[in-house]
């Protein structure tokens, strides 16, 4: 059961002095257990507790899980042969090196001393950090530290990594570059990842998970998740106009404009209708962020107007 | 799958020991202080009369530091750099883990222990007999006091708790009861409570073998037998509840 796919039957958690506040609650899902599985969610809504369970760190409340058909409790031991994770508070060691970071990791992974001392050159090189790796890691900046561990968890190898916001602290030109890299590892691993950065999942995720209050609130490509929306259609006005009567709902957007969600029949239909005004505007399927706001909000798309 | 186990027990010892060493050499100076500046205080005031006391007191005492270091050392890198978190979803078990997490702090003690063992050439010269009792009781008192310290680190989230936790049973177990000193001193009433800490039959056993304190036999081998079933003890609770995944 569950051979090549990721499933949570149940999944709760209450942290122990928490008031019986469910950190998950109930998390039901299946999706298959290859490329990048990402997951997305305002502060606390328990993205870190699921990953931590799935990484066996923390034991579930009740209910479970099983990756490629190990149940992350009874079959921990086996499971924990093929992951890796990077938590998302780790820290690079400051009395040490990028290099004795991730050749004592690869040590702890089973790897040979001689092994692991070639796969950390390679992992290093691979975000940038050649030049560094021999610096201790408290004279490296903050992004710098953060590659440090993404090289150490990489270099692993392992067959399921668990990554808890990796791109945190990276400058655009590193965090795609990362995204790359990534990308490349997907194809014959599975990542789980963790962002606040919606652009990140939208690029990189092969399914996209939305977690809200502890629970899964929607798991899809973004196809998918698009096609729960009522509006799959964005059209942004820079301005705001007096605009004709359509099915949809219009929202002023920060800087002055408006943002209307519509279907496609009125976008096109509406599209026409500003052209033929001289109206600047510019037409989109919903963004991951329109979705994020349907998920997590609700009120964009239903109430609105 | 004996190299790996090799491997991973030396990561430990490279991250916690050979690493660190390298870079804040002053911590071994500490390790070496802190075990003698008892012994001194003992030696002076008893006018020399106790030096070999003292000595087997330092023994004693670096031993049970070693799992109070191994607490504090496991709590820091669990809490503040979550390497632990890492280490648990790897293929090193607990076990493989503290095996060189401890064997690190007993590289720590290398320094303290040359100094101790010239000292001991010096004024105890003990026959080789003697110096197996000596080494057998301090293997155990390593044992005890790094289950005690793993039990405990698995424990602390908070590190100011932990801190506070390690003082205190350092303290308890090793300020406190009559390591540097015979336990005779102790006028009676107290006495009992000496022998409330592992570290006392380990005091013990070690004057008696080398002949600063007279036991009758069978009290010695009772010493003996408390000082096993503790560390057997505190084994297995540290084996059976030792939390390596969080609740
Ligand atoms: N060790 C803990 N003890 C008690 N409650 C906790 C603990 N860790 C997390 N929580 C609670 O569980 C909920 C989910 O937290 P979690 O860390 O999983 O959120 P998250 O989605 O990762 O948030 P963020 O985006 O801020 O990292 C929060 O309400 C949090 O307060
Ligand atoms: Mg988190």
């Amino acid at each position: 059961m569950g051979k090549g796919e990721l499933v949570c039957s149940g999944l709760t958690k209450i942290y122990d002095n928490s008031n019986g506040r469910k950190a998950l609650d109930s998390i039901e899902l299946a999706v298959p257990a290859r490329g990048i599985l990402s997951l997305i969610g305002m502060n606390g809504a328990g993205k870190t507790t699921l990953v931590r369970i799935l990484a066996t760190q923390l034991a579930p409340t009740s209910g479970g899980a099983t990756l490629d058909g190990d149940d992350v409790v009874k079959d921990a031991k086996r499971l924990r042969k093929r992951i890796a994770v990077i938590p998302q508070e780790a820290r690079a060691i400051p009395w040490m090196t990028p290099r004795q970071t991730v050749l004592t990791y690869l040590m702890w992974r089973g790897y040979t001393y001689g092994e692991s001392k070639k796969r950390a050159a390679e992992a290093l090189a691979r975000v940038g950090l050649e030049q560094q790796s021999n610096v201790m890691n408290r004279r490296l900046s903050g992004g710098m530290k953060r590659k440090v561990l993404v090289a150490t968890v990489l270099a692993a190898d392992a067959d399921v990594s668990f990554l808890d916001e990796p791109t945190t602290g990276l400058d655009p030109v590193s965090r795609r570059e990362l995204w790359r890299f990534l990308d490349e590892i997907a194809r014959d691993h599975f990542l789980i990842l963790t962002t606040h950065y919606l652009e990140e999942a939208e690029q990189l995720a092969n399914v996209i998970g939305v977690m809200d209050k502890g629970k899964v609130v929607g798991i899809g490509t973004l196809e998918q998740l698009r096609g729960s929306l009522k509006y799959q259609y964005s059209i942004r006005l820079p301005v705001a106009v007096q605009l004709p009567q359509f099915e949809g709902v219009a929202t002023p957007g920060r800087d002055g404009g408006v943002q209307i969600l519509t279907n496609e029949g009125e976008a096109y239909r509406l599209s026409q209708a500003f052209l033929s005004a001289g109206t600047k505007f510019s037409v989109n399927r919903v963004s991951l962020d329109d979705v994020f706001f349907h998920f997590v909000h609700a009120e964009i798309g239903e109430h609105g107007q | 799958m004996k190299s790996r186990f090799f491997g991973q027990v030396f990561a430990a010892v490279l991250v916690d020991a050979l690493y660190e060493m390298r870079n804040y050499p002053v911590v071994l100076v500490n390790t070496v202080l802190s075990p003698l500046s008892f012994l001194l205080v003992i030696a002076f005031v008893s006018r020399g009369g106790l030096i070999g006391d003292a000595i087997e007191g330092g023994f004693i005492m670096s031993m049970f530091s070693s799992g109070m270091s191994l607490q504090s050392d496991l709590s820091h890198l669990k809490n503040d750099f979550k390497l632990q978190d890492m280490v648990v979803a790897s293929p090193t078990s607990p076990f493989t883990y503290v095996t060189g997490m401890a064997l690190a702090e007993l590289v720590y003690s290398i320094p303290a222990l040359a100094v101790l063992t010239v000292l001991a050439w010096i004024f105890i010269h003990p026959t080789a007999g003697e110096a197996l009792v000596l080494v057998g009781v301090m293997l155990l008192m390593f044992l005890t006091s790094i289950a005690i310290g793993f039990t405990l680190a698995t424990f602390s989230s908070d590190i100011v708790q932990s801190f506070a936790f390690s003082r205190l049973i350092s303290t308890l177990f090793s300020t406190l009861p009559p390591v540097y000193y015979p336990v005779t001193y102790i006028p009676l009433p107290f006495r009992y409570a000496a022998y409330l800490s592992p570290t006392t039959y380990a005091a013990v056993i070690a004057q008696s073998a080398t002949g600063f304190l007279s036991q009758a036999g069978v009290s010695i081998v009772l010493d003996w037998t408390v000082m096993v079933a503790v560390t057997v003890v505190l084994s297995l609770i540290a084996v059976k509840k030792a939390r390596w995944r969080e609740v």
